[in-house]
Order: structure tokens, then C-alpha cells, then sequence
């Protein structure tokens, strides 16, 4: 205690300043603040824990492993691990060495024997087809090539295992963790040297679908702001009872089911539909030359648009309901016409809603799928058909979960530049 | 507060159990099918007689084919589709990843004259874990009012400056390929090496580019002879039971023949049912060979027995695919081949389709 | 005022909006220019509606408003140069105070640097130089009322129109305010019609006041006329407050009338606004011309009141007392050095000049 410093002054000061502070009961008073707002933490917590696992379980664990899914196929690796080990060596030109068809040979026989045969058959089939009837037929017969000679047998067997795009095919498949379904999903593939190329021109399908859905999703939340933006106008501003009605008619479609109001819309726009007989009717068309309205891109847009209209209009007249008509009197007795006092005036003040109706609107188009596969023909197809048909028909799961992660990533991206062109919190549903 | 909590535990999970506790086993069974007029022939042949006989109360379910259904359910642990009908390169492709339970076909009834049933079913019928009930065919059919001269052959389907209008096709590469090369004068023989190459298969696609703008793609059966009665096509591939279907109820539909590509339904019992002993004995049940040929009073396909064909009505035989004066140029349905391109072909046909 | 110098004229003007009723019923109007104008009625009088159609936002039924010589009835309201302060200001919220004020200077197409003069000059003019970047939202209710007070002045139109301006300001602020928009106007020089219900506020404020009732002008007249002349009850009411007691004309007598009440007493009243001998009338009496302890004879009116309550209001003790049958008379005791000091319960004599009741319809 000899040497104190004015640097030990300094820092004992406030210490012994905000330790003089205390409660009624000598607690300090840090302390019992913190120990009341604990409490309110958490009670906050408590309240909010249930949504909060809800959300953790239903959404983000579902997400999390989705994304997982697309980058983990663990099935080669799982029942052939001394193959897939022995592949990850390969140099990937000369056929492998006999010892490693060995061991295939011996997999090969241990897989059939448990039963494993055919799921990595099918997993090998993905990278090379026609690798599933060559892996079950040659493992019927497997004993047959077991021994040193297992290369020469099974060439002999089938000239296929001489191939070395076979082979190839397999280490693509043998790694548990790869790109290899997130390249798929934007048009590339994996070669099994690691090295990655462009996928075959008849082959590229994905990234000419995502731009597709990124386009029409866009040209459908355009539509369904230039519909909605008046008919929320409307809602906003007329008088009570009919607005009320208005509103009945807005949100009619929301209690009819999806299904319904789909084939509803295909009864009109076929080609011997209302709106076809109609115009031939009317003689606008004639009756050769009747109008293809659905089962392509139109079908999708007219039908994605009536479906969506209402996540339009509702923020949208959330909002301008909050715009008193007092601002259009004001901007018109300021002297601006009509035209003026809406561009300037009212259309800013509506921002939050457009901004609010085009996110939901837009998000809500790029991860449609039952209308565009019942309406949209070949022409309107989005990729969530495309993700639903590889978990439904081709049962690639990876390769819809890979597509599901772009899709996400895509949004995400648009998410992030709206927010920092517009702003997030510029956005206001009610 | 102690017993009230307790109440309310007790509550919560007596409400978690009544939903998570399974549709109470055995004395049900869910058979899951293909819908309409099919299913319904179904339940007329097997379903009915069965709930009789046993006392099981079957529940019918449809579906639109989408066998990742039971993938899901087997995977999950949670299987309450017992009886599914599916098709052959499905039956083998889900067979192969273990998601089947194996059948034992010496469990099957033999024909009435004794034959034992591994003799008695067409080639191809009794697979690992699956038992074809049915023949059925891809054929083409159309509207008679709107033609004078009437499409006859294969090649017919893909020619629009002789019969123009707009043609419906299920929008699944498995059987218009086929019928393309057909079409294109592929001889049935040689048709799924020539689809094995790429060549083959971009000879394919040059056919159907003939038709591509005037293709309206159908994904349900029943929406082909739907189409055909809107008008909205005038000619479709289709299941021929469907457009049967359709003429019984007095559509002008007609059915052509050529270039048919015949296919199979079978019977699959996912892997972990619930039911396995009721599900077996459904499966064992309905393909008797009476039981099949009852089915062919409902609905014009071809019983998979062969002692079941002269059970099925006179009046039948011209709607059945197996009949030979419909077998001028068929082919069946190579599942194998299937199950090893399905995907590559998948591949290319929906980036032919977007193109 | 003659017709020719009316720089606002309203003839004949009526309107409906249903049909059925009229909400003003032919209104004859002039405002000479330069005149500070105030709308005075409780809602529903038909005043803000002269306003709207002033402004152009509603149409006359029937009439003809002129505006400088012109009929305006077919202007519209962005062509008739008039500004306006609304009652919840209308501040553009997307807007900055200086995007706000040189939003009419801008769609007038005035070019970049006399709109940012003049939007400096009205910033100054209201003393909020250093707001403006700021967002309406940003600012007080004060602030916001001078914006909108300088935004409807800032393309210096001849006539300002405002809607009850005032009314979401608590009282103090509303009171300062009042003087900055009497001065700005005297200073100005521009024609105001003001609307507002606050008898106060257009007391304090107008040149001339008129007063709506059921869609009439019950009278138009400065604020010291208006409160010192009601010409009939209820502008007698309805501006400042004021004793009335019901009675009958006994006698008329030139200026003066003679009025009996149903307790006995005669009153000697101003003659104003009655029908004849044997009428009814309705006396009007503001509490502050009632004198107390005045000796008889001293005053033509003196009756004997029983106090009944007292109120303690600092300026002025407000007594209730009952006189000639009734209970709820108010008069109003300065407080001044010495003043007569009652007591609940006690009685006194109270008094007032003829020229202080005046006889009015009784309506």
C-alpha cells in the first residue's frame, strides 16, 4: 500500500462510488436491478419458449437438415467402406488396381448377403446409368469372381466393369459428403477427380428454371400489384358497407379450396372453356383460331396471379387505411392536380405496403408448385415442379434438397438486396 | 398447484397419445390405389368379396403414383399404407433399396387345375417383393367427331398435318418413348436397345419435337379421356382402362391399338406394415384366378393368370390389351431397362421439355 | 361592405349531400380582403363544409361561390391558389419540413433556387430555420402547426383557409399560437377564413366572426359585437357564458321592455329580439355585469339572492346563488382589493343595468 498511483485513484473511484449505491436492505443496487429484470427476462423467455421450440423443431431443424441432405449420401460409404476408402486413392484414368476390385468383389458379395446390394446399386445408378442391373446381376454371381483374379472375372463377366467412366462414377458416389448435388442443381457436374464441368447441353435443365421462376414470379407479383393496388384503393376508401362487401369479395377465394378454384380456372380457359366460347361468340376470334390460355406460361400467370391477389391487396389496404384523405387535400390545395398529389403524395406513403405485398406475393410465386403442374403445361413449369418431382417420382432426394437449398440461397440474396435497396423494416402488413 | 399440474400433464399427453396412437391394427387394412374407374374395379373384385369373407374393413386410398410416399413412411418408421398398387419398375427400384417386404410366391393359390401359381402367372408377373394383378397398356385413342378418316396406326399419333389438333401425353418419358421409336418404324424387338443409346433417344425426341407444340401433358390417369372430352385435345396417350371408362359412359372415344406398350400393376407391401398378416392374406386373396378375372368385368385389363383368361366375359375381349387382334405392334414394358435409365432419361426428356 | 369589395363571395350557396336535408341552407356571405374571417358553430353547423367547398374538395348544391371576381364553382381546387392548414396539419409524413414547403412551390415549376429561398424565407418566418431536414414525426405539435402554417403560406396565396387548426394543441400552446397566427396576419395581409368551435379562440383571433347554427349564419359581426349584442339565445349561449331566465313581455317601452317572470318579478330589460307584448322571452345576463351587495335603487334591477355555492377560480370567485325562482345563477365576483366576501347560506342583493339583460327570442 506503500506506492499508490494516481492510476489506482482513477480506477478504485467509480468502484467505490457505485458500491455506495445501495438498496434499502444494503443490497447493492446493481445487483437487485439485475435481479429484477432477470425475473422479467425471464418470464419473457417462458412466454415466448413454446413458439420458439415450435419454430426450432418444425422449421429450422426441418431446414437444417433439408440442406444437410444435399450435401450428405452416406449409402456407398456406408455399405461398401473399404471400396469407397480404396476409390478416394484412385487416380481416376487407368482402371484401379486389382486389389481394390478385389475388395469391391468382396463388398460385393457382403452387400448382397445383407441386402444392401440394390440401394447401392441405385445410388451408383444416379452417376452411371445402368450401373443398378450390372451391380444386382453381377452380385447374384459374385462368389464366382471372389479371389485375385477378381479384375480379369468381372471384366470378363461384363466388358462394362472394364470401363473407367464406371469407375469414375462409383468414387463420385463412394463420397459421403460432396458437391456433387448442389452442382446438379446449377447445371454441373462432378467429376470424380474433384475437378468440375459444365453438364451436357440436352442436360441443362435447372438454371434455365430458376431464372424462369425468378421471371414469371416477378411478372406475377407486377400483375398482382397493378390489380390489387386499385381494388385496395377502393377498400380503403369507400364507405363502410360496401367496402365490407368488397372485402367479403377479396377473401372469398381464401375459403374455397386451392384445388377448386384451379380447375375453376382451367373450366374457363381451356380451349372449349367460357372465355374461349365467349370470344368466339362475341366473333372477336374465330372458332379455329381459338386461344391457348392454359396448360403453358398464361395458364400459370393468370391463375398464380387470382390465387395471390389477396396477399397483395391485404397489406396494401392495411396500409392505405392509415393514409388519412386529408393528404390528398392538402398536396391538392398545395396546387398539385390529381395525378401529381397520387405520384407524389400517396403512392410514397403506400411504399411499405407494396414493399410488404410484392415480398409476400413474390416469395409465396417462386415456391408455388399444385398450380403451375395442374395449369402451366410444359411452358409453365416452375422449379418447385421440378423439386417435387425428384422427391416424388425419382426419389433423389439429394438432388431436391440441393435444389431447395439454391432456391433458398436465391431468395435469401433477393431478401438481402431488398433490404438494402428498400429497407425491412420499411415494411408494414397491418 | 401439485395435482393440477398433474392434471394437466395427464390431459396434454392423453391428447399427444389419442393422435400418435395408431388406427387400431389388424381389423382395418389400407389398400392404396390408383383412383377412378381402376380402383373401383378393385373394390368390386377384391375388396368387397375380402371384406366379407374376413371381416377386415378396408380402407381405400388413392393416390397419383407418387411412391415416395411410402419411401417417407418406411424411412419414418410409420408405415399406414398396407397395400399399395404400383408399377413394375417402381415395384423393382423400391424392392432394391429394401423398402418392399418379400413375398413368397409359393404362398399364392394355384389355378384351379392345379397348376402352381409360379407356372401359371406371364412372364414377368412375380417379382421379388411384388405380384402383378393386371395387364394394362399405354395405347393412343381419340375423338371420333373430329376426324373424317380415322388414325389407325402409331405414326398417326405423332402427325399433325394428317390429323392436326392438339394431343395429350402423360408427362413421364416411360411408354411414349417407346411408342415414338414404334411410330418411327423401330421394330418392337430392337426398340429398347435403340433406346439405350443416345442416338435412340434423340431419335425419340425428334419425334415427339414433331408434336411438341401441340402437346397438352396430363400427370393423373383420369385426366387423359378428361381431356379428350373437353375438347381441349383431340387425340391422347392413355391408360386404355381409362378410356374404356369413358366409352362406357358413351364418350365417342376410340381406342387404337397399334404401338401399344403393355405394362403391369402390381400388388407391394411396404416394409414394417402394421397389418403384414392381413396384408398378405389380401394379396394371397385377390390374385386368385377368379378374383382376377372378376376384375376384368369392371375395368378392360388383362388379368396377369393365364387360367384367369377364360373366365373373362366375351363381350370384354376386344378392350383387353392382351387380345391379338390388338397385337398387331406391341411391345411390353421393359422394367429393367427402366429401372437402370429411368433417371438419365428423366434427365433428358425435362430438358427436352423446357427447350 | 359592398359587393364590389368582397374579395370572397358566397350567394345563395346551399348544400346537400343525401338529398333530404340541407347541411347549409343559403348561406349569403362576404369577406372583404385581408379580413381574418372565423367560422364559429359546434359540430355539425355546416361550417366546415363552407370551408370544403371554399376549398373546392366538396361542390355547392345550389349558389355561387366567387373568389377575386371569378366564380370558382368549377375550379378545381389544385387551380384555385388557396392555401390551407388542415386540423391534423396533413403533413406530407415522407416528406422533410423542407420537402414539405417546397412541395407547392415545385409542382408551381418555380425553378431550384427561388424554391429554397422561399423555403428559407418561411422557415424563418416561422422560426424553425433549424428543422428543417427533420421529419414531421421528428417534431412537437407546435412545431408541426407552424410548418403546416408556413407550408400553406409559402406560396403566398391571397387567401388562407384553416380547419381547426388549433385543435390537437393543449391549452397553453394553443394560446401562443393563436397570437403567432393573428400576428402573421396582420403582418401578411392575406385573407383567413378560419373554422373552429372554440368561441375563445375566435374571440381572440377574428376581424369578424360568423356564427353557424343548423346550417344558418345566426349572426355575423366583430367579437365585441358578438359578445357584447347576441342578436339571438343561442349566440347568447353559445358565446361566453350567461345567466338566463324565462319570462313573458308584460310591456313594451321604446329601447326597453318590461318582462315578468313566472315567479313574480319584473325585470326591466333591453328590447332586442322580441315578438310583441304577451310573448315569451328568453333574458340573457353575463355573469360578470351582475353586481352584489347593490343597495335598492341603486341599479334598475335589484332582487334579494340566497348564495348557494362558492367556487374559488383565482381571478374571479364564480357564486351560485338562487334569485327569482331560480337556482343555477351565476355571477361572477372579481377578485378584487375589498370585495364583498359571502358565505354559503347567506343572503344578499344582487343587481344590473337594463342594458346588461338583454330580451332575447326564446327559443
Amino acid at each position: 500500500m506503500a506506492t499508490t498511483t494516481l492510476g489506482d485513484i482513477a480506477a478504485t473511484r467509480p468502484v467505490a462510488t457505485t458500491e455506495a449505491l445501495r438498496t434499502a436492505d444494503g443490497m447493492p443496487l446493481r445487483t437487485k436491478l439485475e435481479r429484477s429484470m432477470r425475473m422479467a427476462r425471464l418470464r419473457a423467455f417462458f412466454l415466448v419458449a413454446p413458439l420458439l421450440a415450435f419454430i426450432v423443431f418444425s422449421f429450422l431443424v426441418p431446414v437444417g437438415k433439408m440442406l444437410w441432405l444435399g450435401v450428405y449420401e452416406p449409402t456407398f460409404a456406408n455399405y461398401m467402406p473399404r471400396t469407397a476408402a480404396a476409390l478416394q486413392t484412385w487416380d481416376t484414368r487407368d482402371l484401379p488396381s486389382e486389389e481394390t476390385f478385389a475388395i469391391f468383389v468382396d463388398e460385393l458379395i457382403a452387400a448382397r448377403e445383407s441386402r444392401d446390394l440394390g440401394k447401392v446399386a441405385s445410388r451408383v445408378n444416379r452417376e452411371f446409368s445402368g450401373a443398378r442391373s450390372l451391380l444386382t446381376a453381377t452380385g447374384r454371381r459374385a462368389a464366382d469372381f471372389a479371389g485375385p483374379d477378381a479384375k480379369q472375372a468381372l471384366i470378363a463377366h461384363d466388358a462394362t466393369w472394364g470401363r473407367t467412366e464406371l469407375w469414375q462414377g462409383m468414387t463420385v458416389a463412394a463420397r459421403s459428403v460432396t458437391p456433387a448435388f448442389y452442382l446438379n442443381a446449377v447445371d454441373l457436374r462432378l467429376n470424380a477427380d474433384g475437378t468440375v464441368r459444365a453438364q451436357d447441353a440436352d442436360r441443362r435443365l435447372h438454371l434455365a428454371l430458376f431464372w424462369r421462376t425468378l421471371w414469371l414470379s416477378a411478372l406475377i407479383t407486377g400483375l398482382c400489384l397493378l390489380l390489387g393496388f386499385p381494388v385496395a384503393y377502393l377498400l380503403a376508401t369507400l364507405p363502410m358497407r360496401y367496402s365490407n362487401l368488397l372485402m367479403i369479395l377479396v377473401l372469398l377465394p381464401f375459403w374455397t379450396s386451392l384445388l377448386v378454384r384451379t380447375t375453376a380456372w382451367i373450366a374457363l380457359l381451356q380451349s372449349q372453356g367460357v372465355v374461349n366460347d365467349s370470344l368466339v361468340a362475341i366473333g372477336i376470334i374465330s372458332d379455329t383460331n381459338r386461344l391457348s390460355m392454359i396448360y403453358n406460361q398464361a395458364g400459370t400467370v393468370i391463375a398464380m396471379t387470382h390465387i395471390l391477389l389477396p396477399f397483395m391487396i391485404l397489406p396494401l389496404y392495411s396500409v392505405m387505411k392509415t393514409i388519412p384523405p386529408s393528404y390528398m387535400r392538402a398536396a391538392r390545395s398545395l396546387g398539385a392536380n390529381g395525378f401529381t398529389a397520387f405520384r407524389r403524395v400517396y403512392l410514397p406513403q403506400t411504399v411499405p405496403g407494396i414493399g410488404a405485398g410484392s415480398l409476400l406475393v413474390f416469395i409465396l410465386a417462386v415456391g408455388y408448385y399444385i398450380t403451375p403442374a395442374l395449369v402451366g403445361g410444359q411452358s409453365g413449369q416452375l422449379i418447385s415442379n421440378i423439386i417435387a418431382f425428384h422427391m416424388q417420382s425419382t426419389l433423389n432426394w439429394s438432388l431436391a434438397a440441393a435444389l431447395g437449398g439454391v432456391l433458398l440461397a436465391g431468395v435469401l440474396i433477393l431478401y438481402w438486396t431488398y433490404n438494402r435497396l428498400i429497407g425491412i423494416d420499411n415494411i408494414k402488413l397491418g | 398447484m401439485q395435482t393440477r399440474l398433474r392434471q394437466l400433464v395427464f390431459a396434454t399427453s392423453a391428447v399427444a397419445l389419442a393422435f400418435a396412437a395408431p388406427a387400431s391394427a389388424s381389423d382395418t387394412l389400407t389398400v392404396v390405389s390408383w383412383g377412378g374407374q381402376y380402383t373401383l374395379s378393385q373394390v368390386e373384385a377384391y375388396h368387397k368379396p375380402f371384406m366379407e369373407q374376413t371381416g377386415i374393413r378396408i380402407i381405400s386410398e388413392d393416390y397419383t403414383g407418387d411412391v415416395s410416399t411410402i419411401v417417407a413412411q418406411v424411412r419414418a418408421g410409420n408405415v399406414t399404407w398396407d397395400v399399395v398398387d404400383v408399377e413394375l419398375s417402381d415395384a423393382i427400384r423400391l424392392c432394391d433399396e429394401g423398402l418392399l417386404h418379400e413375398l413368397d410366391w409359393s404362398m399364392l393359390p394355384p389355378a384351379p387345375d392345379g397348376t402352381p401359381a409360379e407356372e401359371d402367372f406371364i412372364a414377368g408377373a412375380l417379382q421379388d417383393c411384388a405380384i402383378a394383378t393386371i395387364v394394362w397398356s399405354n395405347i393412343f385413342a381419340y375423338d371420333t367427331t373430329a376426324f373424317e378418316t380415322s388414325p389407325t396406326h402409331i405414326a398417326d399419333f405423332f402427325d399433325t398435318e394428317a390429323f392436326p389438333g392438339r394431343r395429350g401425353v402423360r408427362k413421364w418419358p416411360k411408354g411414349i418413348m417407346e411408342m415414338a421409336l414404334m411410330a418411327d418404324g423401330v421394330a418392337p424387338a430392337d426398340v429398347y436397345t435403340v433406346l439405350a443409346t443416345d442416338e435412340g433417344l434423340n431419335q425419340a425426341f425428334a419425334v415427339l419435337d414433331r408434336i411438341k407444340d401441340d402437346i397438352v401433358w396430363w400427370e393423373a390417369g383420369s385426366q387423359a379421356p378428361q381431356l379428350l372430352a373437353d375438347g381441349e385435345v383431340v387425340m391422347t396417350h392413355a391408360y386404355n382402362g381409362r378410356i374404356f371408362g369413358a366409352q362406357l359412359e358413351g364418350a365417342p372415344f376410340e381406342v387404337v391399338w397399334s404401338g401399344q406398350v403393355m405394362d403391369m400393376d402390381l400388388w407391394v407391401i411396404p416394409q414394417g406394415t402394421r397389418n403384414l398378416e392381413a396384408a398378405l392374406e389380401f394379396v394371397r386373396f385377390s390374385t386368385d384366378t377368379q378374383r382376377l378375372a372378376d376384375q376384368a368385368e369392371w375395368i378392360s385389363y388383362g388379368p396377369a393368370r393365364q387360367s384367369s383368361f377364360p373366365y373373362v366375359l366375351e363381350e370384354m375381349q376386344p378392350h383387353m390389351p392382351t387380345n391379338p387382334a390388338n397385337m398387331d405392334l406391341y411391345i411390353v414394358s421393359d422394367a429393367e431397362f427402366w429401372a437402370d435409365r429411368q433417371e438419365e432419361i428423366n434427365e433428358r426428356f425435362n430438358a427436352w421439355l423446357l427447350n | 361592405m359592398t359587393s364590389a369589395d368582397a374579395y370572397v363571395r358566397f350567394s345563395g350557396v346551399q348544400k346537400s349531400y343525401d338529398g333530404v336535408t340541407l347541411v347549409v341552407k343559403d348561406l349569403n356571405l362576404d369577406i372583404a380582403p385581408g379580413e381574418f374571417l372565423t367560422m364559429l358553430g359546434p359540430s355539425g353547423s355546416g361550417k366546415t363544409t363552407c370551408l370544403m367547398m371554399l376549398a373546392g374538395f366538396e361542390t355547392a348544391t345550389h349558389g355561387e361561390i366567387v373568389l377575386d371576381g371569378q366564380p370558382i364553382n368549377n375550379v378545381p381546387p389544385h387551380k384555385r391558389n388557396i392555401g390551407m392548414v388542415f386540423q391534423n396539419y396533413a403533413l406530407f409524413p415522407h416528406m422533410t419540413v423542407e420537402e414539405n414547403l417546397a412541395f407547392p412551390l415545385e409542382v408551381r415549376g418555380m425553378d431550384k433556387a427561388d424554391v429554397s429561398r422561399r423555403v428559407r424565407d418561411a422557415l424563418n418566418m416561422v422560426q424553425l430555420r433549424q428543422f428543417g431536414a427533420r421529419r414531421p414525426a421528428q417534431l412537437s405539435g407546435g412545431q408541426q402547426q407552424r410548418v403546416a402554417l408556413a407550408r400553406a403560406l409559402v406560396f403566398e396565396p391571397k387567401l388562407v383557409l384553416m380547419d381547426e387548426p388549433l385543435g390537437a394543441l393543449d391549452k397553453q400552446l394553443r394560446e401562443a399560437m393563436q397570437y403567432e397566427i393573428k400576428h402573421l396576419h396582420e403582418r401578411l395581409g392575406v385573407t383567413v377564413v378560419y373554422v373552429t368551435h372554440d368561441q375563445s379562440e375566435a374571440l381572440t383571433m377574428s376581424n369578424r366572426i360568423a356564427v353557424f347554427n343548423d346550417g344558418v349564419v345566426q349572426q355575423l359581426a366583430t367579437p365585441e359585437e358578438l359578445y357584447e349584442r347576441p342578436s339571438n339565445a343561442f349566440v347568447a349561449q353559445f358565446i361566453g357564458e350567461n345567466n338566463r331566465i324565462v319570462g313573458k313581455v308584460r310591456e313594451e317601452n321604446g329601447q326597453h321592455c318590461d318582462v315578468e317572470l313566472p315567479s313574480g318579478e319584473l325585470v326591466r330589460a333591453l328590447k332586442v329580439n322580441v315578438a310583441g307584448v304577451g310573448t315569451p322571452t328568453l333574458l340573457s345576463l353575463r355573469p360578470e355585469r351582475v353586481t352584489v351587495a347593490a343597495e335598492p335603487g341603486s341599479l334598475p334591477n335589484v332582487f334579494e339572492a340566497r348564495v348557494q355555492e362558492l367556487i374559488y377560480h383565482g381571478d374571479h370567485i364564480r357564486t351560485r346563488v338562487r334569485v327569482c325562482g331560480h337556482d343555477d345563477f351565476i355571477i361572477k365576483v372579481p377578485n378584487r382589493t375589498g370585495h364583498v366576501h359571502l358565505a354559503p347560506g347567506e343572503t344578499t342583493m344582487v343587481g344590473w343595468h337594463v342594458e346588461d339583460c338583454r330580451a332575447l327570442d326564446a327559443a
